[in-house]
């Protein structure tokens, strides 16, 4: 492990590696900010800068956008109630009732460091676990493979859809039907192309990240009238207050950062879950843990409340690289797009990718780290002047972010009809995001479709045409039957509920 | 009549689901891959199935979390115009070239969208522009085709 540690060391601390890191906290934090812009796009509008590098620094710059989008989020939660990413809507349970008390600047360094040190944490937490699992997943074979990518699909359906299931359900066939466009890997029998030759390679992950997620995405703000970066205008340099935390407050954070971090860096492990399950659920156990008088201030501005879901929410990002470094089957919506992006670069994550590619495997862990020290750095005493930047008015941002999107495709492929399907997608997905069929299962499925059905082929091949392979082996059963136990646990919350 | 349009995309789905399977049944497979536990169309197949059953199933049972959408408060002209500018921009940039269609596009979309401040919706376009493009084709050496700078000399 050493080895590898000094092998991520001497990646991440090149020059170039430090600026990456920078530049994605700092572009990661501008557009986490914005409500309704999060992290998948913000990964999604940077891949065409990635072509450039070579795949470790591609793969730490789009690390930190991911954290410097969750830490953006946590600002618009605190200064203007307006979560920028779903994962920071706990945030502002806390942290925008102790801003209207005078004290945002407070607010925000607890915030800083509550993220900074959930981050570190988890980043420590992988740094043990991913090599540990590496070796215990070089045991899986096919059919844990696709039973494990079934429960991944259904998990993020249940998990992403807020009661609607059979919504996300359709989004992940969608996106398996995407994927199968092409030359089938095989036999090279064309499929679904219908004599296009633009087809026959498939449709591009890159295409179909833009489309979704970047294009749709600003279109839907024009279609609703939204404008993002209104709120960010309200946002006063005069009323943040002072930015220290006294002693009894670090004492209260003492406690909850360690706890909140555990609970974050397992719920982002788990796949389909992610950094919103996991500020919410370690909001709920620290308000259940804390004595009565500090329950009493939970909503009300509660530096308990504010830690709690900031530092789990950090946790979570850095545990949901696990199943994608270590498995190759990405945990979440935003570690599909970057498993997407690094298939493009010709790397193949997974088991081995610790031993084949360790350079890549170990300074993503290590820029984690760089990347939470920069974040803190960068962004406590810049928070109200990157917020001021966020004045940029909707009339510049929305073909400015449909630029970014349509020249990703161009430089791919120098292709018109990449781009026409490009904006054709791109309708449907805003037409579907409007009635809340959501995205990210759509990509997930669409980033696993290949490997779902090579693994399909394998077991099937192997077990004559039979379907036992789902219960011959213990861990293929055990993960089949915690597939049912989500979709079952799904339903009964739903007529529960009812 | 009230049209529940979460269930007209789910009936649209389902022809599309069935369309799929149609066309999954359609692919060739080699004579020999013809009974083989597993060929090209055996997933695409199962797509279609599991399609059909998940838009069925949706369409069939009731849906207590219906969406509704005020139409009148959407802002379809704007979208549609920004659209059809991103068609006519993926339409002319291989004919003419990253650098005036980019611009082009840019300040276009900005004035439809409302915006009249020229110097800087010029500033955010041609020079924005240039500027990106000496990022990805003179610091980071991503190939940019550009007949009309090249016709002027401009690119080589």
């Amino acid at each position: 492990m050493i080895e590898g540690i000094l092998i991520g060391l001497t990646t991440a601390l090149t020059l170039q590696n430090i600026l990456m890191v920078m530049l994605g906290c700092f572009f990661g934090t501008i557009i986490g900010m914005l409500p309704g812009l999060g992290p998948m796009t913000a990964i999604a509008l940077m891949i065409p800068i990635t072509y450039g590098f070579d795949p470790a620094t591609g793969l730490i710059l789009m690390a930190g956008v991911y954290y410097g989008a969750v830490f953006g989020g946590s600002t618009s939660s605190i200064l203007l109630n307006a979560p920028g990413v779903p994962g920071t809507v706990a945030t502002s349970f806390d942290g925008y009732p102790m801003a209207q008390q005078g004290k945002a600047g407070k607010a925000l360094a607890i915030a800083a460091w509550s993220s900074f040190a959930g981050g570190t944490l988890s980043a420590i937490y992988l740094l043990f676990m991913a090599p540990s699992l590496s070796k215990v997943s070089l045991s899986f074979r096919s059919p844990d493979y696709f039973a494990l990518m079934i429960l991944g699909l259904t998990a993020i359906a249940a998990f992403s859809s807020k009661g609607q299931f059979l919504k996300a359900m359709m989004m992940v066939v969608l996106g398996l039907m995407l994927a199968s466009v092409g030359q089938d890997s095989l036999s090279d029998i064309t499929r679904f192309t219908f004599n296009n030759m633009n087809l026959t390679d498939g449709i591009s992950f890159v295409l179909v990240v833009m489309a979704t997620f970047a294009m749709s995405e600003a279109l839907t703000i024009i279609l609703k009238r939204n404008d993002p970066t209104s709120a960010a205008k309200q946002v006063s340099l005069t009323e943040l207050g002072s930015i220290k935390i006294n002693k009894e407050e670090r004492t209260k954070m003492y406690k909850t950062i360690p706890r909140s971090s555990v609970i974050g860096f397992l719920i982002g492990v788990l796949p389909g879950a992610g950094a919103t399950i996991a500020s919410f659920l370690a909001y709920g156990m620290e308000r259940n843990v804390v004595n009565d008088e500090e329950k009493e201030k939970f909503g009300k501005g509660s530096v308990n409340g504010l830690s709690a879901p900031e530092t789990a929410n950090n946790a979570a990002c850095s545990g949901s690289f696990v199943p994608m470094l270590t498995l190759g089957i990405p945990g979440s919506g935003t570690t599909a797009v970057m498993l997407g992006a690094l298939l493009g670069f010709g790397v193949q994550p997974g088991p081995r990718l610790y031993m084949t590619n360790p350079e890549i495997f170990w300074s993503i862990i290590m820029s984690m780290y760089i990347g939470m020290v920069i974040l803190l750095i960068l962004n406590l005493p810049l928070i109200p002047y990157i917020a001021r930047i966020l004045a940029v008015p909707k009339n510049y941002l929305i073909p400015l972010i449909l630029f970014f999107s349509i020249t990703g495709i161009y430089v791919m492929s120098f292709n018109n009809f990449d781009i026409y399907l490009m904006i054709g997608i791109a309708v449907v997905a805003t037409f579907m995001r409007l009635y809340d069929f959501p995205m990210p299962p759509l990509i997930l499925a669409f980033v696993l479709g290949g490997l779902m059905e090579e693994n399909l082929r394998r077991s099937l091949l192997l077990s004559n045409g039979s379907w036992e392979f789902l219960w011959d082996r213990t861990l293929t059963l055990c993960i089949l039957l915690t597939t049912i136990l989500i979709v079952v646990w799904h339903f009964y919350k739903t007529i529960i509920k009812k | 009549m009230n049209i529940n349009t979460t269930k007209v995309i789910s009936l649209l789905f389902f022809i599309f689901s069935a369309f799929y399977l149609y066309t999954a049944y359609q692919i060739q497979v080699f004579a020999f891959d013809e009974n083989a536990p597993f060929n090209a169309r055996t997933f695409p197949i199962y797509l279609g199935y599991a399609g059909l059953f998940f838009s069925g199933l949706k369409l069939i049972l009731p849906d207590p979390n219906t969406i509704k959408v005020n139409h009148k408060t959407l802002e379809y002209k704007k979208t549609l115009i920004l659209i059809i500018i991103a068609i006519i921009y993926g339409t002319t940039i291989l004919k003419v070239g990253y650098f005036l269609t980019t611009s082009l596009f840019l300040f276009s979309s900005y004035y439809f969208l409302g915006e009249r401040r020229w110097v800087l919706m010029f500033l955010l376009s041609f020079p924005f522009v240039a500027a990106f493009m000496y990022l990805l084709h003179g610091v980071l050496d991503i190939y940019l085709r550009d007949p009309f700078l090249q016709s002027i000399g401009v690119m080589g």
